[in-house]
């Protein structure tokens, strides 16, 4: 079966994509989507900041803006930040540790197309009788008091999506365990795959708790189980913990790639070895650790007590350290290096100080007492945008240029990438600086309008600016992928030139079997070390030219969430007595998603070889096709 | 990989399961896999433990009271045997030996079913006495605990019966040998997990 590129129509390349099961079209995808419901998550934050724009505004009733603030935490977490970066661990990390392939190619289709029905199916919430609007915490108490099927959206759309994220965490530990190239020790590992490691092993461990506080929901909800219903013998603080132990390790599963992101940028543009490599990687694997044993510092007003308060407090605490060791690490990195300020270095140094405003805001909240005046205010608003969007959303916005040349082949126009860059930057700190102080001043989290006689519009009014210009610096951003993708320059293998790991050294993009020879790592920074050497291939190999061997395309992934997609709509009108056909569909989608589970298990799938006449003929062409059929 | 190539008990390798590389990877991945589980069963029992004998008030449903613990012994004893068999069916699996293997398997699967339908049973004889679903938080953690246990119960059953009809008649090679392995890998992380059931729910509850 030859399987090199030819031209082909438009629905030949839908049919590719819906199909495919290598990594780097993944990647595309989940940079698509991810990047499309970033957007819709930053209308609806537009939208937010119109409403607050001056006091006693009328533009938002109440009621939607409920569901604007909920849908926009949602849409943002789950749908757009992590995909995002689940979407350049799809990219990079195989590239990294010199494989051809991740460990299950079929399961990281299946977890993408899980992932993207869990979001359209949450989204569909706006036009099929509302939005959940609960917040993204969905505390149970405002859930199951809820009226409209929103809620129901929201623990059916997280569940589906949730499976497609545990299953691509999976994938990524496997492969990163079985798959490295010879020579790759663990401690030889880039910083963002060990990063890409620590982040999956936490996605493995924190999101079943999640699935099975929606599972809860869900019965109670649609099947009238009374887990969280006070009358009936429930507890709703169950959901709380639930939720917690699944959401403070989620904070650290969005960070910790947004760190070794940074880590690859710092190093690339610094021209230097990262200082303290050893210290990076523990600093990593203590902060996955501790991640785990502070989620109640997100209830000490719950009414814990002192004891559970007094522990989580401490424990708390204590994960800044290794994230404080992160930060002197990077900034050492720079230090007697010869810095290129190129877009996403710029990114990077902005990214220091945003970040430690957030840590330190973080610890003062660990202060349960001091804590018991700042929850539920603006101040926590200001908290997680500072650690969240001047950590993970810079890290994306910082990933997007450093890795576009690889995914793509062209570069984004550094002009505009610097554009971008002011007005993000300042309108973020024009936003929510202001906000602690709001939050000081008593201004609470979640409520749609106030009075003014309180003293809070003109800190409201500059905190809406702010938001207008980073939105101003997405638009340019559009604008940049558009005049780039027109323009076409084709950039070569490494295109910064200052690359230092194995993504570097092949071709951008990368043929679809990524090494034509699988490469032998001889230290850390390999591609370093033989550009230093003056290897002009940047490799050596590891084995002489062979077949290689690949895994067949699949429309089944697709399939199988479809159906997982139909049965939602059964489970979320079970209850309704106007509609008697709900049973029928929820069996119908469980019938799809089992028979075809049931079709991949019986039918044998081998995959194919590239013949090594082949591979020379694609290597004398440049090595680049994408090895669509 | 070639599926037609014939093994003999003495070209079979020691380790079939991990014998390839996607081998190695299902087996990795598979017990990543049960380690989420692990955690998701965690949560289940949390719950179950704050909600135990929860309810409306003036139920009249207790731990103490409802379980049949002479049933639920039987069940364990049979789910704990059919683990027993499983394991020699792998045993078999490792010496080439594929006919002992699929009658072990029968045997495994056979008992499975006995036990799913006593659970059943057992769940119908409570919605009878009144302690349905819905009847209280005891009950929705209860049935939601026990009940994941036994769906998992009936998909470990559906994977060993679709393996054993699907290689019927080819017989065992490096392709399908990490299949059976982990399927009854799957089976003893069940029988585990009703173990702590046994303890957890019936055992502590009937002392309580
Ligand atoms: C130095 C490390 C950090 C500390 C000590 C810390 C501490 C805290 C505490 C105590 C709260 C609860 C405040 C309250 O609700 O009263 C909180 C909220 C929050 N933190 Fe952090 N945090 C840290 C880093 C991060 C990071 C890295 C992220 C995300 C990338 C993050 C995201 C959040 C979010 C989303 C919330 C609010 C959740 C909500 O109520 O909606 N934090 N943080
Ligand atoms: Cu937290």
């Amino acid at each position: 079966m030859s399987s090199l590129a030819q031209k082909k129509g438009v629905g030949a390349i839908i049919w590719d994509y819906l199909t495919t099961v290598d990594h780097k079209k993944i990647a595309i995808l989940y940079l698509i989507s991810g990047g499309i419901f970033f957007l819709i998550g930053g209308l609806e934050a537009m939208l937010i900041r119109i409403q607050l724009m001056k006091a006693g505004n009328d533009f938002l009733s109440a009621g939607l803006y409920n569901e604007m603030i909920t849908m926009h935490g949602t849409t943002m977490i789950f749908l757009a930040a992590m995909p995002i970066l689940l979407g350049f661990m799809n990219a990079v990390m195989p590239l990294q540790i010199g494989a051809r392939d991740v460990a299950f190619p079929f399961l990281n289709s299946l977890g993408f197309w899980l992932f993207f029905f869990g979001g359209i199916f949450l989204n569909l919430s706006w036009f099929m009788g509302g939005a959940p609007d609960a917040g993204w915490t969905n505390y149970a108490s405002l859930a199951l008091a809820s009226e409209s099927h929103g809620i129901d959206f929201y623990a059916l759309g997280l569940t589906i999506s949730g499976f497609g994220t545990l299953i691509g965490g999976i994938n990524f530990l496997v492969t990163i365990i079985n798959m490295r190239a010879p020579g790759m020790t663990y401690m030889r590992m880039p910083l963002f795959t060990w990063t890409t490691f620590v982040a999956s092993a936490l996605i493995l461990l924190a999101f079943p708790p999640l699935t099975v506080g929606l599972f809860f929901m869900i019965f109670d909800r649609m099947f009238g189980a009374n887990f969280f219903v006070v009358e009936m013998g429930g507890n709703t603080i169950i959901w709380e913990h639930l939720f917690w132990i699944f959401g403070h390790p989620e904070v650290y599963i969005l960070i910790l790639p947004a760190f070794g992101i940074f880590s690859e940028i710092f190093a690339i543009f610094s021209r230097k070895r990262l200082f303290g490599y050893t210290a990076l990687v523990f600093a990593t694997i203590l902060i996955g650790f501790y991640g785990f044993m502070v989620w109640a510092h997100h209830m000490f007003t719950v009414g814990l007590g002192p004891t559970a308060n007094a522990v989580f407090a401490l424990a708390t605490m204590i994960i800044a350290v290794p994230t404080g060791i992160k930060i002197f690490n990077w900034l050492l990195t720079i230090w007697g290096g010869s810095i290129k300020f190129t877009v996403p270095m710029v990114y990077a140094v902005a990214f220091i100080p945003s970040f430690v405003a957030g840590g330190v805001t973080g610890v003062m909240q660990a202060i349960a007492p001091l804590d018991y005046q700042l929850h539920d205010s603006y101040f926590i608003v200001a908290h997680f945008h500072y650690v969240i969007v001047g950590g993970v959303v810079l890290a994306i916005l910082a990933g997007v240029h450093l890795y576009w040349p690889k995914m793509f082949g062209t570069m984004l126009s550094e002009k505009l990438g610097m554009v971008t860059f002011w007005f993000f930057f300042i309108g973020f700190h024009l936003t929510f600086f202001i906000q602690h102080f709001l939050g000081l001043l008593g201004m609470p989290r979640r409520v749609y309008t106030f009075g003014a006689d309180q003293g809070w519009d003109l800190f409201n009014a500059i905190s809406s600016a702010g938001a207008l210009l980073m939105a101003i610096g997405v638009i340019v951003l559009l604008v940049n992928v558009v005049i780039t993708t027109v323009k076409n320059v084709r950039v070569g293998n490494d295109p910064w030139e200052d690359g230092r790991t194995l993504e570097w050294a092949i071709p951008s993009p990368p043929p679809f079997y990524n090494f034509a020879q699988t490469p032998l790592v001889r230290g850390l920074d390999t591609y370093w070390i033989e550009k230093m050497e003056g290897n002009k291939k940047g490799m050596v190999y590891a084995e002489p030219l062979g077949d290689i061997h690949m895994p067949n395309g699949s429309i089944i992934p697709f399939i199988m969430s479809f159906g997982m997609f139909v049965a939602s709509f059964g489970a979320l009108y079970f209850q309704d007595d106007s509609k008697p056909w709900t049973l029928a569909v929820l069996i119908i989608g469980l019938a799809i998603l089992f028979g075809s589970m049931l079709v991949r298990s019986l039918k044998d799938d081998l995959g194919f070889h590239i013949t090594k006449e082949e591979l020379m003929e694609d290597l004398k062409k440049g090595g680049n096709t994408d090895g669509s059929k | 990989m070639d599926l037609n190539k014939r093994y003999t008990p003495q070209s079979w390798p020691d380790h079939p399961e991990t014998a390839t590389l996607e081998g190695k990877n299902k087996f990795i991945g598979f017990w990543l896999l049960l380690a989420a589980e692990t955690v998701t069963f965690a949560s289940l029992f949390a719950t179950y433990l704050a909600l135990k004998d929860r309810g409306p008030s003036g139920m009249e449903f207790t731990s103490s009271g409802l379980f049949e613990l002479p049933l639920v012994f039987a069940m364990t004893m049979i789910l704990l045997t059919s683990s027993l068999t499983s394991v020699y069916a792998i045993h078999h699996m490792k010496n080439h030996n594929f006919k002992a293997m699929q009658a072990w398997l029968g045997i495994t699967v056979l008992l499975g079913v006995v036990f799913l339908g006593l659970e059943i049973y057992e769940f119908n004889h409570y919605v009878h006495l009144g302690f349905g679903y819905t009847n209280s938080a005891f009950s929705a953690a209860f049935y939601t605990l026990v009940g994941t246990h036994g769906a998992h119960v009936l998909f470990g059953l559906s994977w060993f019966i679709a393996l054993m009809i699907r290689n019927s008649k080819r017989g065992l090679n490096t392709y399908n040998a990490p299949k059976f392995y982990l399927a009854a890998l799957y089976w003893h992380f069940i029988d585990v997990v009703w173990v702590f059931i046994f303890t957890v729910v019936y055992l502590m509850g009937a002392i309580s």
